[in-house]
């Protein structure tokens, strides 16, 4: 540290001076090191961004997924699972005898867990009072910007499954 | 025209033996509503029981400001001229460490307000080349504001002296106290 004004102070005297002038003082050497470090630490992010992109494509689930057995969930209730090779965290919801909808559990907002809330009817986000329609997913109220994500679903032999792919609502 | 500056040709001299007790000063510091209206300078008796001689206190800005050294929070600062201002409103944690850390007790910790508040030698008035205050009203010349050749020349008994010494410490302030002629230090123990 050759550049320090006065070497005898110690570390922390340095860093918060008592003086006004020395506390909003900015140096060359100190405004190249923050537009270095700042640079710099954009082009790790983006070169980390293409790495991960090329190393590590995206898995997708399989074509369908069984959920569970129709009576496993009565009218009204939700349940959330885990699409298998993606890790996408979804919520299945029984709205009536033959109704079932599957939604991505994140809010579009800012990725907290959604949740269905069978007395109003609606699926629920609790950080922001973000609102869905359960039937469509979508947005009815808050400050989520897009319908949550939906996939199909299919009752083969008393068991419900989720039909990965193509979701419903991207297509709309 | 440049803009007014501190005039750091002007010194702040206190002599307690000419205050009078009168609590003018008091009254003027608690007029400005830069300081929520409360005096940010007190007037104290030194021996009750034994004499009515009172002693004047403000803030003696010093050159190594305790205050601002054991601010945790960086709200207190001293400028280029050597005022230390009161602290930061925005940074003030209220914790009281510079209370206890001022050795001439002049930073008080104003409960209604949650902040310390001190003297900043009236930076409002000072900055623009007015006179604090204080030493506006003091009737009796115990605050005294101006140059140092004219306050010697009107108190030719007197020597000000800004080096205080408490204990193995040492301390130098921008603001002078007015000691007897040839004295340099006055020593607190």
């Amino acid at each position: 540290m050759n550049e320090d004004p006065v070497p005898s102070k110690p570390a922390w005297e340095v860093d918060f001076p008592i003086e006004r002038l020395e506390a909003e003082h900015v140096n060359r050497r100190e405004f190249a090191k923050f537009l270095v470090l700042v640079s710099g630490g954009m082009c790790v992010g983006t070169a980390w961004v293409a790495v991960k992109d090329k190393l590590f494509p995206e898995r997708h689930p399989p074509a369908r997924q069984r959920i569970c057995k129709i009576e496993d969930l009565s009218i009204g209730k939700m349940l959330a699972f885990v699409l298998t090779g993606s890790g996408t965290p979804c919520i299945l919801i029984r709205l009536a005898e033959n109704e079932w909808r599957v939604f991505e559990q994140k809010c579009t907002h800012l990725s907290c867990a959604v949740f269905f809330e069978p007395k109003l009817g609606k699926i629920v986000c609790p950080c922001h009072h973000g609102f869905f329609d359960a039937r469509t997913g979508a947005v009815l109220q808050g400050p989520p910007p897009r319908p949550l994500r939906r996939f199909e679903t299919a009752i083969i032999d008393g068991e419900v499954y989720a039909i990965a792919s193509p979701s419903v609502s991207e297509k709309a | 025209m440049t803009p007014f500056q501190f005039d750091t040709e002007q010194e702040f001299f206190i002599d307690p033996q000419r205050c009078i007790g009168c609590h003018a000063c008091e009254m003027a510091c608690a007029e400005c509503e830069t300081n929520g209206q409360l005096p940010m300078i007190s007037v104290d008796y030194v021996k009750r029981a034994l004499s009515p001689q009172t002693s004047v206190q403000i803030c003696m800005h010093c050159e190594d400001p305790a205050c601002a050294k054991v601010c945790p929070a960086d709200a207190i600062t001293k400028d280029e001229f050597g005022v230390v201002h009161s602290a930061n409103t925005a940074r003030c944690v209220a914790c009281s460490n510079c209370v206890l850390a001022c050795p001439f007790g002049v930073p008080k910790k104003i409960e209604l307000s949650d902040l310390m508040m001190k003297c900043n030698m009236c930076y409002d008035r000072t900055s623009v080349g007015l006179r604090p205050m204080c030493a506006t009203v003091c009737p009796s010349g115990a605050l005294w504001y101006g140059r140092r050749e004219k306050l010697e020349e009107a108190r030719p008994h007197s020597s000000p002296v800004h080096t205080f010494v408490f204990g193995q410490q040492e301390i130098r302030t921008k603001v002078h106290i007015m000691m007897p002629k040839g004295s340099t230090r006055l020593v607190v123990d």
